[in-house]
């Protein structure tokens, strides 16, 4: 960058290609900079002051600089964390499976089986409209569908299915799964359709033509090579809901717990060292979860 | 694998909506034979193979395997087996499980398979590369995986959409004489689709000419090559100069036609009624640079351009109302004369190197 102003671009270019001038790896710096500083300022930073403020002292009322390690001892030593962890990693595996199993299936009508690329997109754009409203808004338009008196308990008396209201609609695990299945199930259909959309038909074709059914073509071609997709859109909706309070403490009503939520709790206390202690644990554990998920599938093709 | 099976292919069309790709063509494709559909681009070749294949549904017309109608059958049930162009080897399997993967869609029990697909991998002489990935190999290696996975099935007839396009020219002719010994070995029937009449030339036993969606011609090479049935054929295989005009007069086995505001040629042919249009070619090969003595086997005129080919020159011509006639002479015939662009040469040909050339009716 500097040396363009300096000179002619002819000469700049020579001048970069030559690997050991110090202009050329300036500039290379200098270009990396922005991302550098963007990460930097507001993801490594926060990072190392919560590492930081884990490891210090507090009480009611203030929080005191030292270097003690109760507050990860408390946190893992305590029967609540691990029931708040397991009920976490419970709605994980929950809206896991579910996600993945309508998301593949979005993605492989939209890939598969309309024709039209015009068609593909229309169709791609409508399953984004939700997301031009906010996360709570959609989260709270659940409430009248599935309450006591909501739509559906309505509908279902009305209709003398049942006698008196459905209580486990609202305010549940149930609640709570749906509403995450609703918001992150795009977050699937979305690097599964990419995939997808990558695969050679003749592959398909040449399948058929080694006497393959449709479901043989499914489960021996379509699936292994949608394996990166799926695994990516895993990762977006793992993180998402490891790391959620708001759809947990909305749907559940208070009833259920997070990992999130907890220490959403324990900042409203002004636990802020013990909150931090619960961060790393849970970023620490999201990291290996992620981890695990590479290991087993390359996602490298896709990138 | 010795069972070839006849194709019998009858007036079958392929409608895509409102445009027809192949408008009910015939042709029968004996048993055993190497037959190359050949034409340009769009002109239905890729069409007509993939309705063999199965791939493709048939709009009206039918299409025979042996003694069975295969119209309706799904591909795997026809005894062919299809090569596609850019292979469509299954990246994620190794190459056993890519040449074994008809087997498995069988059922054929794990170890059974793989031993077949290793005895397919040697034929090919490809059984060092059994657990890589098609990404690991070279295009002419994909294309021995392709061909070792189309021929595990035991095809009757074994149907490859340009297999060759896709190498680099000294690869092509080596895996052209590959297919060639492959399809004289294994005695089954190849329909092969490509764009190339070179290619055509050195595979088939049976050319089919295609343009349009309409066969122009299905002959051997040699008929092909020297009696060019249209004006599209023998424009398409070049080596043949198309003169169009009138016809004048006909005598027996000789038609004399009239170029617009040009000159009168003669050619081989049937008689055709005066005043109708026709095609005649002449091959460039045969022509010479002398006057001629025969009224009508020849012209004089004005050199546009010329090309030094080593063992040829070819030298472009205008005259006589025709536009760019080409003439290759030998190299020797050439330097023996100094012709400079710009001159003006008499050329001529024999009587025989005069042909006719049919129109197919649309």
């Amino acid at each position: 960058m500097v040396a363009v102003t300096e000179s002619a671009p002819i000469a700049t270019a020579a001048r970069t290609r030559k690997p050991g001038s110090p202009l050329a790896g300036l500039s290379a710096y200098l270009q990396a900079l922005p991302l550098f500083l963007v990460l930097g300022v507001f993801l490594l930073l926060p990072l190392i002051l919560i590492a930081i403020v884990s490891f210090w002292d507090y009480d009611f009322a203030a929080m005191y600089p030292d270097f003690v390690t109760f507050n990860y001892t408390e946190t893992l030593g305590s029967w609540v964390t691990w029931k708040t962890y397991l009920n976490t990693l419970k709605f994980a595996a929950i809206v896991w499976v579910i996600t993945l199993f309508v998301g593949f299936w979005v993605a492989y009508f939209l890939a598969f089986h309309v024709r039209t690329a015009s068609m593909q997109t229309v169709l791609f754009l409508i399953c984004t409209v939700p997301f031009l409203t906010s996360n709570i808004i959609r989260m709270i338009s659940w409430i009248p569908v599935l309450g006591r008196n909501g739509l559906v308990n309505s509908a279902l008396v009305e209709a003398g299915l049942v006698s008196a209201p459905v209580e486990w609609l609202l305010y549940s695990d149930f609640a709570v799964v749906l509403a995450m299945v609703h918001l992150y199930t795009l977050f699937m259909v979305t690097p599964i359709f990419n995939t997808l959309m990558r695969i050679d038909r003749a592959l398909v074709e040449a399948a058929r033509d080694a006497g393959a059914s449709s479901w043989q073509v499914l489960t021996n071609v379509i699936l292994p090579l949608a394996k990166p997709g799926m695994a990516i859109g895993t990762i977006f909706v793992v993180t998402l809901v490891m790391a959620d309070f708001s759809t947990v403490q909305v749907m559940s009503g208070g009833q259920s717990a997070s990992v999130a939520l907890m220490m959403k709790n324990q900042m409203s206390l002004l636990q802020y060292p013990a909150a931090a202690a619960n961060a790393m644990v849970l970023l620490v554990l999201v990291l290996i979860m992620v981890a695990g998920i590479l290991r087993i599938v390359d996602i490298r093709k896709e990138l | 694998m010795t069972k070839a099976a006849e194709i019998d292919i009858a007036s079958v069309s392929k409608i895509y909506g409102q445009s027809t790709a192949v408008h009910a063509i015939s042709l029968k494709i004996p048993a055993g034979t190497y037959c190359c559909l050949l034409g340009p681009s769009g002109c239905g070749k890729t069409s007509t193979l993939r309705m063999i294949a199965g791939h493709e549904s048939i709009s009206s017309g039918d299409i025979r395997l042996g003694n069975t109608v295969v119209t309706d059958l799904p591909p795997a049930r026809r005894g062919t087996a299809m090569m596609f162009q850019s292979y469509a080897l299954f990246p994620h399997l190794d190459l056993v499980d890519n040449v074994a993967f008809s087997l498995k869609m069988k059922g054929v029990d794990k170890d059974e398979r793989r031993q077949k697909a290793m005895d397919m991998l040697r034929l090919m002489q490809l059984e060092a590369y059994a657990t890589r990935r098609p990404a690991q190999l070279s295009g002419g290696q994909q294309q021995r995986v392709a061909l070792a996975r189309a021929l595990i099935t035991d095809p009757e007839a074994l149907l490859l959409d340009e297999p060759l396009s896709a190498l680099d020219p000294f690869l092509k002719i080596r895996m052209r004489a590959e297919l060639k010994r492959l399809q004289t070995s294994l005695g089954i029937t190849f329909v092969h689709v490509t764009h190339s009449q070179e290619e055509a030339m050195a595979l088939a036993d049976l050319i089919v000419v295609m343009n349009d969606g309409r066969i122009e011609q299905a002959a051997a090479p040699r008929v092909v090559f020297e009696r060019p049935a249209t004006a599209f054929v023998a424009r398409f295989m070049g080596d043949h100069n198309v003169i169009s005009g009138r016809a004048a007069s006909s005598t027996n086995g000789a038609v004399t036609l009239d170029v617009v505001n040009g000159g009168q040629f003669t050619a081989q042919g049937a008689p055709i009624e005066a005043g109708q249009p026709v095609d005649i070619a002449v091959r460039t090969d045969r022509v010479r640079i002398a006057p001629t003595g025969v009224p009508g086997l020849g012209f004089t005129g004005i050199v546009s351009n010329i090309e030094y080919r080593g063992s040829t020159v070819k030298l472009s011509i205008d005259g006589a109302g025709i536009e760019d006639f080409t003439a290759i002479l030998d190299d020797a015939a050439f330097f023996e004369q100094t012709i400079k662009v710009g001159d003006a040469v008499p050329l001529s040909w024999g009587e025989a190197d005069a042909i006719v050339l049919g129109r197919i009716p649309i």
